[in-house]
């Protein structure tokens, strides 16, 4: 049965919303917060192992159960890691306990609105998702109160609503594609039934369609015409927040609209939907590489590297085809891991040297070993190098554009490369050096960061069959 | 022979954009609020009849919603949001009101020859209708990109979405949009709200891009 499972996913979370916002107590809160993320987090195990389901609203296939493991997993490590960052926050009195209950209810949210998007069957419930996904993280961006924080939040605001608004717009013209077909009413929406008709649909219409979801959601992915507001939201949110977001909220834009490039690849007559894809992707690897050397704050660089990966996984998938799916796919994971534990690192430094400076932060490696291990674990990671999963998935995508399209594996290999080296050049100062005078002591969980490290290391170095083959058949789905 | 609901549906649905365009050109703040209560009101009106056309009682929930949110509610507060914050006077502009007119125009044909070029199977309403609501939007977008002042962004941004209620309505038995124009009120709540609690004054003293490129972090 997959209903307990759909409770945990998504009835554990809205609970919490509410109980999160009547308790006053922060270490009672953050606790609380831990354990709604660890019910969604089995919950979505659940369903790794239960039987697939397709009902009118919701839906659960291989490829939306990997997506939600994967959402609940890095969610419930980051509120592991968030319970150890507010109390600092707390202490230096840049959140007050108020603000704090507020920010638990809309972190649990954000993680429900998430889950309902990627297990829903319906394309208006999906944006719904992600519209109040974009909501509670809006608020949480700007909850600082500091100028910096209200300019990137309104900005977020601005260009996150536009965009969720064009996707909506993109939605309505699928429905009157759909309609035509399929009659009208709830079945019009119904993901399912569309791929299974798409062949018959209007093809100008769906081609349309496909533009305006691509820009929406395209908005949220921070794909790079489209992406000012993705470092600002990045720099001045809490650091838990730029973690969920850049390992999770752009994840799910980027499987909104795979799940459009489905239905568009269904139909032989309409736009095809790759080559769009493939443009911004490799436009948004260069364009974030070379912003990459010019970045002087330290979470405005990781935010940047963010773009970069998702270009690539966009790349990848624009590609299309089992391998360059599959790669992308490993890609996802794994960008999704070594940039939370990324950041997790960050946000520690960030406190214990009391900037996001990267010119005023030196020496970690003196004064804070186990946090300059984590951070330079991860920007090894995260720049491609191997043995680490990233590698792997890098490695695939290059590889497999070699043998369709050798002249953008070229463009793709030079874009990662200047990427590595704008990351090594940027950390070496913050890593190594004389060390800065101020050092605050921080309580660091470091346990979520070094789990995270440890999977991607494990699948660099090995990957279990088992999982090779459910990626296998993902990536045949998505053709 | 089209018959009277067409006409009706179809004046109504121009009203809306006509008042788009009315928007464009305001130039001060209370002038935009009315306008725009203006554009909710025709907006409802416009709902309500697809309703009552269509047979579709649910969608008077969404006409009704327009009707008490965004052509009295939403105004009214800002209206006194803007005189708490004491900033009644012009609307700083971009470009003049001629070109961003000339651009409006450009606009709307292009939302008509880009929807009538791809829905040639759908029916003859649905048709202009999406034609008109495409035409709000971008519109809507238009203003937001016009202006800097925080209160008609939000305002262009209404505009917009209005345009989204009208295109959603229009869509014959679209479900979910009771559904969705609530959470089109629930966000647009939150930028009236994010308003007060991020109190962005800053926006309302400076358009000046340098203020902006400081508090990005960048600038030593």
């Amino acid at each position: 049965m997959t209903s307990p499972a759909f409770i945990g996913l998504l009835g554990a979370p809205a609970a919490a919303v509410l109980v999160l916002a009547l308790v006053p107590n922060y270490r009672v809160s953050a606790a609380l917060n831990s354990l709604a993320s660890l019910i969604a987090l089995v919950a979505a195990g659940s369903l790794l192992f239960g039987p697939r389901y397709q009902g009118a609203l919701l839906l659960i296939d291989d490829f939306n159960v990997y997506m939600v493991v994967l959402n609940t997993f890095v969610g419930f490590t980051a509120s592991v890691f968030s319970a150890s960052y507010i109390g600092h926050e707390l202490e230096t009195g840049r959140l007050t306990p108020a603000y704090l209950r507020f920010y638990h209810a809309m972190y649990q949210a954000m993680m429900g609105a998430m889950n309902l998007a990627l297990v829903s069957n319906n394309l208006g419930l999906m944006w719904v998702g992600i519209e109040v996904a974009t909501l509670s993280t809006v608020v949480m961006v700007g909850i600082y109160r500091t100028p910096a924080a209200i300019e990137a939040a309104w900005k977020y605001f601005i260009l996150g609503s536009v965009g969720i608004g064009l996707a909506f717009f993109g939605t309505i013209l699928i429905y009157l594609a759909a309609e035509q077909v399929l009659g009208e009413g709830l079945v019009a929406l119904t993901w399912t039934r569309l791929v299974a008709e798409a062949a018959t649909f209007d093809p100008s219409l769906l081609s349309l369609a496909f533009v305006f979801l691509l820009i929406g959601y395209g908005t949220k992915i921070g794909l790079a015409p489209l992406h000012a507001w993705l470092p600002d939201a990045h720099a001045e949110g809490p650091t838990p927040v730029s973690a969920v977001l850049s390992g999770l909220l752009l994840n799910v834009a980027l499987y909104a609209v795979l799940r459009f490039k489905m239905i568009l690849a269904a139909n032989a007559e309409a736009l095809s939907p790759g080559p769009i894809m493939m443009v911004m992707g490799l436009l948004s690897l260069i364009f974030a590489a070379l912003m990459l050397y010019r970045r002087r704050d330290i979470k405005r660089l990781f935010a940047y590297s963010s773009i970069e990966h998702m270009g690539i996984m966009t790349f990848a998938f624009g590609m299309g085809g089992p391998i360059a799916n599959l790669a992308g796919l490993l890609h996802m994971t794994m960008h999704s891991l070594t940039k939370s534990a990324i950041f997790y690192a960050v946000g520690h430094v960030a406190q214990a040297k009391g900037t996001q400076k990267m010119a005023d932060i030196r020496g970690l490696g003196e004064t804070h070993p186990l946090l300059a291990w984590g951070l330079a674990i991860g920007v090894v990671a995260i720049a491609g190098l191997p043995p680490f999963g990233v590698f792997t998935s890098e490695f695939l995508v290059v590889s497999s554009t070699f043998a369709r399209e050798p002249v953008l594996a070229v463009l793709l290999v030079i874009g990662i490369l200047i990427a590595l080296g704008a990351l090594f050049m940027r950390l070496q100062g913050v890593l190594f050096g004389e060390p800065t005078t101020y050092n605050a002591p921080v309580r660091a969980s470091s346990a979520p960061m070094f789990a995270h490290l440890g999977l991607v290391l494990a699948a660099g170095i090995y990957l279990p069959p088992p999982l090779v083959t459910w990626f296998e058949q993902i990536a045949k789905l998505l053709g | 022979m089209r018959d009277i609901g067409f006409d009706t549906g179809h004046f109504l649905a121009g009203t809306v954009l006509v008042i788009s365009f009315m928007l464009l050109y305001q130039d001060r703040i209370f002038g935009m609020l009315k306008i725009f209560a203006l554009q909710a009101l025709a907006l409802a009106a416009a709902v309500a009849w697809q309703a009552h056309t269509q047979n579709a009682p649910h969608l008077f929930v969404t006409a009704w919603l327009a009707f008490v949110m965004k052509a009295m509610i939403i105004p009214w507060t800002l209206h006194r949001m803007v005189l708490k914050l004491g900033i009644q006077r012009d609307i700083e502009k971009v470009v003049g009101v001629g070109m961003t007119m000339l651009g409006g125009i450009g606009l709307t044909v292009l939302a008509v020859m880009v929807v009538f070029s791809v829905t040639e199977g759908a029916a003859g309403f649905t048709r202009e209708d999406l034609a008109f609501a495409l035409a709000v939007i971008l519109l809507g977008l238009l203003t937001m990109i016009t202006r800097r002042n925080a209160i008609s962004q939000i305002i262009g941004f209404m505009s917009l979405e209005n345009g989204l209620i009208l295109a959603a309505s229009g869509a014959k038995g679209m479900p979910l949009v009771v559904e969705i124009s609530v959470a089109f009120s629930v966000l647009i709540a939150f930028f009236v709200f994010g308003v007060f609690v991020f109190r962005i004054r800053e926006r309302f003293d400076t358009v000046d891009v340098d203020t902006l490129d400081r508090f990005r972090g960048e600038r030593e």
